[in-house]
């Protein structure tokens, strides 16, 4: 499943990776920081953590799939989700290098105004 | 959206200095390092041409969307795939867009700059640059700047 969606996401430019999307939103943001650990963890075992519904928290689960965060597998009844590293540090380091942009076009402008 | 850069930064200069310095075009221009056709306009496209050594082969273009004086300048600006040499002028008509905002406040001894840049999450995955795409640093570290770069703007 997860192989699929990255393959998509690299392959195909009209589909969006919205991957900070998906993250800007506190449940989610709480169930990847559960499962960024490196612990796997069920539907119920997530349900169990928070105060959400196995529904809740199979939509949210669904959103970050989607976005390649987590990726699912079956194992018997249940579905195990495990969490992606490779788009959110994508998407940090690029977060980080805008940032340090800034930060040099903003001494520029400091020396400029101060001086 | 979905993740707000912020930065703030105390200036020891009047409100009215800064002021300037970023929506008088020359001056911009200056410290920004490009070199700019005319003057910012709301609602109009400003372009020029960037000063800064290495990427002077790289066109600005930005839509220039508020200046409320001494209180906020905004535009949006297309994302850049690449800065790589072409022979051809970049082409940013289909280019997803983020949104820079300028705010100024009095401070006592000068002005406070709150500068936010916006709307990264209309990039697709496949627009950031390669260098981005690939990385194997460590994930947990990194998790707090994440979610406070998420988190400003839930």
């Amino acid at each position: 499943m997860s192989r699929k969606i990255r393959k998509r996401i690299a392959a195909k430019p009209k589909v969006k990776a919205r991957v900070f999307a998906a993250l800007g939103d506190k449940t989610r943001l709480s169930i990847v920081a559960r499962l960024c650990s490196g612990q796997p963890a069920s539907i119920s075992q997530l349900a169990d953590d928070s105060k959400l519904t196995r529904q809740a928290i199979t939509k949210h689960l669904g959103v970050l799939e989607r976005a390649g965060i987590v990726r699912s597998s079956q194992a018997g009844r249940e579905r195990i989700f495990q969490f992606e590293r490779a788009p959110i540090e994508s998407l940090q380091q690029y977060l980080a290098s805008v940032s340090k942009q800034w930060d040099q076009t903003l001494a520029r402008l400091k020396s400029h105004v101060e001086k | 959206m979905g993740s707000v850069i912020e930065k703030r930064l105390e200036l020891r200069a009047p409100i009215s200095r800064v002021w300037r310095a970023i929506t008088d075009h020359r001056e911009f221009g200056e410290w920004f390092k490009v070199k700019l056709d005319g003057s910012f306009i709301p609602g109009q496209v400003s372009r020029g041409q960037i000063t800064y050594p290495g990427y002077e082969h790289v066109t600005w273009e930005a839509r220039i969307e508020k200046m409320e004086p001494e209180r906020l300048f905004s535009f949006t600006w297309p994302y850049a795939q690449s800065f790589e040499k072409t022979d051809k002028p970049t082409d940013y008509s289909h280019a997803p867009r983020t949104l820079v905002e300028f705010r100024l406040e009095p401070i006592p001894g000068g002005t406070l700059l709150i500068l936010t840049e916006s709307g990264f999450d209309s990039i697709p995955a496949d627009w950031r640059p390669e260098a981005f795409r690939r990385n194997d640093g460590g994930w947990t570290e990194q998790m707090k700047n994440i979610e406070s770069h998420v988190t400003q703007n839930p």
